[in-house]
């Protein structure tokens, strides 16, 4: 069943035109990279898809529901988590204090304090600095945090915005083993934001590439990977 | 040795009102990045409401409750009527930094001119809830009377009541989140509009304790308020601007700071000491006594 459908989406910064005519699907519970050099359009989409950005045209379906127009707050009601570029934590307060920040609005604190007690069974290093304030963690820990925080409100679809971006290799493929095994245990849908493109093709299920806003390919990962014309253009091997 | 103990209990009353304007500012600088120079205006109005109720009922308690509640829903009506219609139609370039700054002092303004069509412009008071007679202590009068130790009391329990809910409770995480990083709070789910016009309130209601609290001690007019409002600013600035914590001590430091320039050298000091104390702490630790570090970039 397709859960995200995306359809002629159209997205303006002023004059500029980010995002031109983008459609793409996703069926529950797959991963869809979405790789694209600088400027491709990559964080628009995402920035639209979770609410922050309204489309100039087009239409996002989550679960056969609009997903335009409708603010952040309300669609991570319905579900939706992003998590946006540069390691979205708040770092004036704790670790714990940035997890349970992803649970207020569902105002159920047994269920909160379970989905932090999974999270931290995830990336075991979070429980060793719980009391710590956010700002005094690494890249790699902050990144694992946002993750966290997203995770603690039970989405359906998580949006993430490059993860990998200034991480150590290590850590990125310990952060991508971590999505792809969350994904596959939750039945999550995720739409994963990269230019770190064949680690992130390497867990997706469905690969797409954009060019300065336009959608160049789409379909399953394992083909884009092995097309050698997107290969050698866009995919940088 | 009598008066040096003395200063410190002055020092200590002035400090817990200029606490409780400083974190009125904190809690609006907070919540929207608006240094609120309305603060003083909203203060004033909701002093005035407790004088009037004051006049009709002659119960303090009553008028301070009916003060505290005029005032939290003035901050609210502010922020909900007026400062996201400016933030919507200001929201890019230089005039989103400056419009916030203008329109509060342009506001300030405004509400002083109701204030003085309402009530007149001639100097009023209200009487204290408690004997003002200074204390005797082994024999010797000292300068420090029972409203001194309600203002410390009140203003005290108002930042505990704050630090609770700001540490301790949800809202205060809401509040906390929302105020340093919007977009994420928003992000994990928060309803960061709402959250900021109860910033606004406990701002208003913390304003309207501080001004019926001084009034006793003081008299009453439109302007009555302005000093406390630069006192408090100052207060605030060498707190960290950030930090509730930070109101609390920068407003004790200010305090006793200025009672020790009013009775040990002149009164006539202590505007330009006040602001040599400001350009001081900006100087030494420009983000304050309690001001946020860097954030670590990994």
């Amino acid at each position: 069943m397709t859960a995200l459908l995306i359809n002629k989406l159209t997205v303006d910064h002023g004059a500029i035109r980010a995002l031109s005519d983008v459609s793409f699907e996703v069926p529950e519970g797959k991963l869809a990279a979405v790789i694209g050099s600088n400027g491709a359009g990559k964080t628009t989409l995402l920035r639209t898809l979770s609410g922050l950005k309204s489309p100039t045209s087009g239409t996002a379906r989550w679960n056969d529901r609009s997903m335009v127009g409708v603010k952040p707050e309300d669609l991570v009601r319905r579900g939706i988590s992003h998590v946006s570029e540069g390691k979205s934590v708040i770092p004036e307060l704790t670790v714990k204090e940035n997890l349970l920040v992803g649970g207020l609005w569902r105002n159920d604190k047994s269920d909160t304090a379970q989905a932090i007690n999974e999270v931290v069974e995830l990336f075991p290093r979070l429980g060793e600095r719980m009391s710590q304030s956010a700002n005094t963690l690494s890249g790699g820990e902050r990144q694992m945090l946002a993750i966290g925080r997203a995770l603690v409100s039970r989405p359906k679809l998580l949006l993430l915005d490059e993860p990998s971006l200034g991480l150590a290799p290590l850590i990125i493929e310990q952060i991508f083993t971590a999505i792809n095994d969350l994904r596959k245990r939750l039945n999550m849908t995720v739409v994963l934001v990269e230019q770190n493109a064949i680690s992130a093709l390497e867990i997706a299920d469905i690969g797409v590439i954009l060019n300065l806003g336009e959608l160049v390919a789409s379909g399953p990962a394992q083909d884009l990977m092995n097309d050698p014309a997107l290969r050698s253009a866009y995919l940088g091997y | 040795m009598r008066q040096f103990f003395s200063t410190i209990l002055i020092g200590i009353t002035l400090g817990s009102i200029y606490s409780l304007m400083a974190l009125a500012l904190v809690l609006v600088w907070r919540s929207t990045r608006v240094v609120n120079f309305a603060q003083a205006g909203q203060a004033i109005f909701s002093t005035y409401i407790g004088y009037e109720m004051m006049v009709r009922t002659g119960n303090f308690w009553f008028s301070l409750l009916i003060a505290i509640i005029i005032g939290s829903l003035l901050g609210a009506g502010v922020e909900y009527f007026f400062m996201r219609t400016l933030f919507k139609h200001a929201d890019d370039g230089p005039v989103a930094a400056l419009a916030p700054v203008i329109a509060t002092l342009g506001l300030l303004g405004v509400i002083r001119s109701v204030v003085g069509m309402i009530w007149g412009n001639e100097y009023r008071s209200f009487a204290s809830p408690v004997p003002t007679d200074n204390f005797v202590v082994a024999g010797a009068t000292i300068p420090f009377s029972r409203l001194n130790v309600l203002v410390i009391v009140g203003a005290a329990l108002v930042m505990i009541a704050f630090s609770i809910i700001f540490q301790r409770t949800n809202l205060g995480l809401a509040l906390r989140a929302s105020a340093f990083q919007p977009e994420i709070a928003r992000l994990a789910g928060i309803r960061v509009g709402p959250i900021r016009t109860i910033g606004w309130t406990f701002a208003g209601g913390a304003g309207a304790v501080a001004g019926v609290l001084v009034t006793p001690n003081d008299i009453l007019s439109p302007n009555s308020l302005d000093t406390l409002l630069v006192f408090g600013f100052v207060a605030a600035v060498i707190g960290g601007l950030e930090s509730l914590p930070g109101a609390v001590v920068g407003g004790m430091v200010l305090g006793i700071g200025i009672a020790f320039i009013l009775n040990y050298v002149s009164t006539t000091l202590i505007f330009p000491a006040v602001f040599v104390v400001l350009l001081l702490s900006l100087v030494i630790k420009p983000n304050g006594i309690f001001g946020s570090k860097k954030v670590r970039h990994a």
